[in-house]
């Protein structure tokens, strides 16, 4: 059936990337060979395979830690926090002006939608890095002290590559630390290509190192003897696993976990908002965000005329082609999230509650998974309490405030919650009584590198971001 | 004939009451000659978890008052522990076998920490919070919150020990489970006795006698405990161990400080590190 109302495919182009065949791990300034088994990383979208990638073993990572350690002790550290900012300064420039090609690449690689990578990953990268840079000189002002801590590990997730590299490298670059970074192995390469723009910025050799790998790989950087501090992003039970590792330690560490937000709605919010912020909170880079909204409390009162406004915008979004300008949701990003995501969903079936799907058509190649909402969910439900990751929200209902209070806090996790409402004096107490590190009251889904982030219970600790972000990098009192 | 005097009984203070242990058990306290001073309750697993009940039940009661109130009731903590300062000194020598000028140092010390501190209650907020510029028209604004449940493992000095460890977690809204310290219990329980006569309201602060490498590990791996405080720990596997075990809920924790000097001023360290940083945003227009 054709329609005049029919979109024409917006394809970006890809020709502003150059994928190499195969790469290396960024080690002490150069790129050089991993001794473990490499792998490959695939266009999630396409499963055309992108490129072979070393894999760092124990003793590549001890290499990294070692470079790192040369840097901390012989260049950065002595280096004046006016110069360090300078550094940091050119890299944010220099993500600027090849942001189209990370936005690309970015996109290939992980699956996400052009226009999220290109309006929201890309340009928070560069203004976080420029707002780090300008902290490096005012250390003094921030109330952390100013003494670094050394040699980072830190860990990072597949949803947001970029974005997250940026989250933990700007702040420790900025505090006088030096770093070993592993990027997921799904999503290696615009870290590979960040290690390029920091040649460019002919950053200090050791300064920053990125090797790549999976688990074992991290596993290495975590209980390395010479790092002084952890900071991982990515999931709760791995998050536990590294809180045991560096037990008995005098490592620092900081956690950012998994999450299973609540977004309330209120029966006097504005409904049509509310829709656009449901649907941003769990659809949002096909719902692998930490702390999408992906339990809908919505008041009983509203909830019939909630669900018809939203099945109805959902039958609108747009899946499909990452690198079409049009594209609202794209690929999942592996055929193992994937399966987790269809595992959940089929158990969310089989527990009773009510599945619908946005009617789309699904590409024949890649992962991909249509927006999904169940309804008559209970908060016994799985799908009500085990972070799914995906594209897939989960409606319960409730008629009092302490109610959706209760709902919303019932749960381990604690990263980030949603309030709608035109009360003002509901909305502040709403977000007293929700223990979450984030609350967005009629807005979701908001990033600044000026606001810390990160979560309360086993949504994990410390904050990134903002004058907050700092203590992370910094030697506290009781460090 | 001289008179026959009456002695105390020290029990443990749960929930704003001073219960025996329900294992009925008990642990010979001396003083530093080696005579006995009293039986202190041993306390049990059942007691710990009796404590964190009460400590959960108390904590949205506690970090909902206004700041200004939990300062007040703080500083009437120092105001009765004042008034009864000879008590203490009394007791502490006897337990410890310190002189009568060490004594009074340590409630010196005790009280002018509990005033410190209590004075944070409306302070903190303002130091360690802030307003975040972000590049969108919204508001936005950072302020801190307590963890909750916290358990602490005081380190040895009954008195100043205690209080130094407790007062900054109760100010800004937390609720405590504290492990007194093994050797010298017997202050920290009169010390519970200033506390319930003081306005605190019961479970904000329940105090265990017992052996530490007991009953620590369940409060370490307890699922309704936010935080924990190693500080008194001195073995330092078993503080690795209940680390480990904390990971369990990723609790908050603190490793153990044997080196600290309790006569020094603090810094704002032992607050903020059970304080949660909760970040409201919300959008600016007409």
């Amino acid at each position: 059936m054709t329609s005049p109302f029919e979109y024409a495919p917006a394809p970006e182009s890809r020709a502003v990337v150059d994928i190499k065949p195969s790469y290396g791990l960024f080690v002490n300034g150069e790129f050089v060979d991993g001794r473990g088994t490499s792998f490959k990383t695939v266009n999630p979208a396409t499963e055309e395979v992108l490129a072979e990638v070393a894999e760092a073993n124990e003793a590549d990572v001890d290499e990294a830690v070692k470079a790192a350690r040369r840097a901390y002790t012989r260049v950065w550290s002595r280096m004046s926090g006016a110069e360090r900012a300078k550094y940091l300064y050119r890299i944010a420039r220099i993500i600027q002006e090849r942001g189209r090609e990370l936005a690309v690449l970015e996109s290939i690689d992980n699956g996400k939608p052009i226009k999220e990578s290109r309006d929201v990953d890309v340009p928070i990268v560069a203004a976080h890095f420029f707002y780090y840079a300008g902290w490096a000189d005012k250390l003094k002002y921030a109330g952390f002290g100013d003494t670094p801590l050394g040699v980072a590990g830190q860990v990072i997730p597949w949803n947001f590559p970029l974005l997250m590299l940026a989250w933990k490298i700007a702040p420790a670059l900025a505090c006088g630390n030096t770093v070993v970074l592993k990027p997921a192995e799904t999503t290696p390469l615009t870290a590979l290509l960040f290690a390029e723009i920091c040649q460019q910025a002919d950053l200090p050799p050791g300064v920053v190192n990125i090797v790549t790998g999976a688990g074992d790989t991290g596993r290495a950087i975590v209980s390395h003897p010479d790092v002084d501090k952890v900071a991982f992003t990515g999931s709760t039970e791995v998050g536990k696993a590294i809180a045991r590792a560096v037990a008995g330690t005098e490592k620092k560490v900081t956690l950012e976990l998994g999450g299973k937000a609540a977004n309330i709605v209120f029966d006097d919010a504005p409904l049509d908002q509310a829709v656009e912020g449901i649907v941003n909170g769990i659809f949002f880079n096909q719902g692998h965000v930490c702390c999408a909204g992906s339990r809908l409390l919505v008041q009983e009162s509203v909830a019939d005329e909630v669900m018809s406004r939203l099945k109805r915008r959902m039958a609108t979004l747009r899946v499909g082609d990452p690198l079409d300008k049009n594209t609202d949701v794209g690929a999942i990003n592996s055929a193992e999230q994937l399966a987790k995501i269809r595992e959940l969903s089929e158990i969310g079936e089989a527990e009773g509650a009510e599945r619908w799907s946005a009617p789309c058509e699904l590409p024949a190649n890649g992962y991909w998974f249509a927006p999904t909402v169940f309804t008559g969910v209970t908060q016994a439900h799985r799908i009500a309490r085990e972070e799914i990751f995906g594209p897939v929200l989960s409606v319960l209902t409730f008629r009092t405030p302490s109610e959706a209070v209760e709902k919303a806090n019932n749960t381990p996790f604690g990263l980030s919650a949603g309030v709608w409402t035109d009360k003002g004096s509901r909305i502040l107490s709403m977000a007293n009584k929700l223990r979450a590190g984030v609350v967005w009251a009629n807005t979701f889904n908001k990033f600044d590198p000026t606001s810390p982030f990160g979560g309360y219970k086993e949504s994990g600790y410390g904050r990134e971001g903002g004058r907050h972000g700092l203590e992370a990098y910094l030697k506290g009192a009781d460090d | 004939m001289s008179r026959i005097d009456v002695r105390k009984t020290y029990k443990l203070y749960i929930g704003g009451a001073f219960p025996r242990s329900e294992s009925g058990r008990s642990y010979v306290v001396n003083d530093a000659k080696g005579k006995l001073l009293a039986n202190a309750s041993q306390a049990s697993r059942k007691d710990a978890r009796d404590a964190v009940v009460a400590a959960r039940a108390a904590f949205g009661g506690w970090s909902g008052r206004t700041a200004y109130n939990r300062a007040q009731v703080v500083y009437r903590i120092a105001e009765v522990l004042e008034g009864r300062r000879e008590q203490f000194e009394a007791e502490i020598r006897a337990s410890e076998g310190v002189t009568a000028a060490r004594a009074r140092a340590a409630v010196d010390a005790s009280v002018d920490r509990l005033v410190w501190y209590a004075g944070w209650a409306d302070k903190i907020t303002q130091v360690v919070g802030n307003a975040n510029p972000v590049a969108g028209p919204y508001f936005n604004l950072s302020t801190p919150e307590p963890s909750g449940v916290i358990a602490v493992v005081a380190p040895s000095g009954p008195l100043l020990g205690l209080v130094s460890v407790v007062a900054p977690l109760i100010v800004t809204g937390n609720t405590v489970v504290v492990i007194a310290s093994e050797d010298h219990p017997l202050p920290s329980i009169t010390l519970g006795e200033v506390m319930a006569t003081s306005d605190l309201p019961g479970g904000v602060v329940n105090v265990l006698t017992g052996s530490q490498a007991e009953i620590a590990p369940w409060l370490a791996s307890h699922m309704d405990v936010n935080g924990l405080d190693l500080t008194g720990v001195t073995d330092v596997e078993l503080a690795s161990e209940l680390e480990v075990a904390a990971a369990d809920n990723l609790k908050r924790v603190r490793r153990p400080a044997p080196d600290t000097d309790w006569l020094v001023e603090p810094d704002l360290d032992r607050m903020t590190r059970f304080l949660e940083t909760k970040t409201v945003w919300h959008p600016i227009g007409v």
